[in-house]
């Protein structure tokens, strides 16, 4: 029989964002709430003038979340449920499956990027570069959390593994870096701690581009230089490293 | 007919040094139902999954219909599907679209998964419950949902690692009947440790203990290879009859079991009604001939093998 490669990367998507939005819409809710929280908390506390950073923080935020489910979501599968060890032994690529499930966490945050991307058009008055820059540096930081979140997933061998990588990955991505405020913010000796995540170079190069942060052109280089690598030994990592078939 | 051959299968796990598998030899032409038994951990999920190109071996060959799956896991993908043991239905999703989902991974068009899925669920008596999400499903229909997934599937060889574990007798019943209309058409791969569901359903049984594969034939190929294909059982423990050529076990005060050959079975018959006592004669069960090979039969009288 012929193939198609579309209906396997069609099958993820179903299976983790469209079937499971539709049985349980309550979960639909839940993801488009889930960012405004700390953007409200961000706008309140800076009495407003925070808001452009908060809202690019909260696009960029919403990327690394999908790599963040993307681990949970795969590890969840492939132990609770055996789904990966079923899939192995078929005709699907890991290359598919994966990148299927990728796919699906994007669907999954689409009303979310909507919503913040309308928020950003009214509130944010930026040039189309500046627009570009930003979808870049939200592609990049998916293509690094969603690698870093199958590389975890595969070398997690239960739900209990997988809550704690979790966390910790939660940390460096999503806690310590400066997402919904400018770096400079953080007093000097913590600072270095946020430049061990690369979400803060994220962060940085988008926050440079509407205009919040002042970076040096060398400062620019230097940031999407670390982006990019870092994002690319993670891919490289998670590709690399990761087991379909175990040894 | 697919054949199956194994040589010199060994599978240790690292981290434990666990050997779960220790020189595994097999020539088979298989077809129909081919069941593992085994007690747990005798390393029947490791030889399925193994042989399903989940996991590689440690050393040896598995050539799976003419596959080395070994090397050559993706020529043999097309061709198999798997159950594996403790799997479950995505919660979130309805049966029909569990089968839906995992037809379209393996590459069917939407149209035609919809089309295999909905027969699937037919063919298992579960149409009714397509649209239900699994908490709502009895675990036996939990079950045959799984089964479906693969049965709709255009794989030829199916492996299903413990399929009826846990099922209540109706259930189970059912389910040997799907199984054995679907093996009509393809290859069924099973473990189970139901010694008697493995001889109701299988055309060749493989007995693995302890990660030694014992034997492998059909049960009567089985009951000849231990050399006693009958099993006569005498209701009077104290009944004397001398020079028995067989294997005797004092099953309990009453009961005495004799395990022999066939002309030796006659032989003791014919003794047995001349003194009117109450007895049968069978052919040697699979559990009994299990528990010979593993050797856990206590020869609590004697065994007697005289020329
Ligand atoms: N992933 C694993 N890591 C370490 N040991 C394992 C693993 N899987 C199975 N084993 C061990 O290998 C042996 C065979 O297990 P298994 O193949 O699951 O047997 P069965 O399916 O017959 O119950 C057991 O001793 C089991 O504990
Ligand atoms: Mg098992």
């Amino acid at each position: 029989m012929k193939r198609s490669r579309l209906s396997q990367l069609s099958a993820s998507v179903l299976a983790n964002a469209i079937y499971a939005m539709q049985n349980f819409p309550v979960m639909l809710i839940n993801t488009i709430l889930a960012p405004f929280g700390f953007l409200l908390i961000i706008f309140f506390v800076s009495h407003g003038t925070l808001l452009n950073v908060a809202i690019i923080g909260a696009l960029i935020m919403t990327m690394v979340t999908s790599g963040t489910s993307l681990q949970g979501d795969l590890t969840h599968l492939k132990n609770d449920m055996k789904l990966q060890d079923m899939l192995v032994s078929s005709p699907v690529s890991p290359i598919i499956y994966i990148a299927g499930m990728a796919l699906s966490e994007i669907v999954f945050s689409i009303p979310n990027i909507v919503v913040l991307g309308l928020l950003a058009v009214v509130f944010i008055h930026m040039s189309y570069v500046s627009a570009a820059i930003i979808a870049a540096v939200m592609l990049l930081t998916f293509a690094f959390s969603v690698s870093l979140g199958f590389f975890i997933s595969t070398i997690s061998r239960d739900i209990i593994e997988g809550w704690a990588f979790m966390g910790l990955i939660s940390m460096l991505l999503a806690t310590l870096p400066p997402v919904y405020y400018p770096i400079t913010y953080i007093p000097l000796p913590f600072r270095y701690l946020a430049y061990l995540s690369p979400t803060t170079y994220s962060a940085m190069i988008a926050q440079n581009s509407i205009g919040f942060l002042s970076l040096s052109s060398s400062g620019i280089y230097l940031s999407w230089t670390i982006l990019l690598g870092i994002s690319f030994f993670i891919l490289f990592l998670g590709i690399k490293r990761s087991r379909w078939r175990e040894g | 007919m697919v054949r199956i051959i194994c040589k010199g299968l060994y599978k240790t796990y690292d981290k434990a040094g666990t050997k779960a598998l220790k020189n595994v030899n097999l020539d088979i032409d298989a077809k129909g139902i081919l069941t593992l038994i085994g007690r747990n951990g005798a390393g029947k999920t490791t030889f399925i999954r193994i042989l399903s190109t989940q996991l590689k071996p440690t050393r040896g060959k598995v050539i799976l219909d003419g596959v080395d799956v070994v090397s050559q896991p993706e020529k043999i993908r097309n061709k198999i599907a798997v159950i594996p043991q403790d799997s479950s239905l995505v919660p979130w999703m309805t049966a029909k679209q569990n089968i839906l989902v995992y037809l379209l991974w393996r590459g069917f068009k939407y149209k035609d998964a919809v089309k295999r899925a909905e027969s699937a669920l037919d063919t298992m008596g579960i149409r009714e419950y397509a649209d239900k999400l699994p908490r709502k499903l009895s675990g036996g229909t939990r079950r045959k949902v799984m089964v479906a997934t693969v049965l709709s599937s255009e794989a030829e060889i199916i492996f299903l690692d413990e399929p009826t574990t846990g099922l209540d007798p109706v259930s189970r019943r059912e389910l040997w009947n799907i199984l054995n209309k679907m093996k009509e058409d393809k290859l069924i791969i099973l473990t189970t440790h139901y010694l008697e569901e493995a001889e109701e359903l299988s055309d060749d049984i493989a007995v693995l203990d302890r990660g030694r594969l014992l034997r492998v034939g059909s049960i009567n190929q089985l009951r000849k290879s231990i050399g006693y294909p009958y099993a006569v059982r005498i209701f009077d423990g104290g009944l004397k009859i001398p020079g028995i050529r067989g294997k005797v076990i004092k099953k309990d005060k009453d009961t005495l079991q004799i395990f022999c050959t066939e002309k030796e079975a006659d032989r003791i018959a014919d003794r047995l009604i001349r003194s009117k006592a109450r007895f049968s004669i069978n052919p040697t069960s699979l559990e009994d001939i299990f528990y010979m090979l593993i050797g856990d039969i206590k020869e609590d009288i004697h065994e007697k093998e005289q020329a």
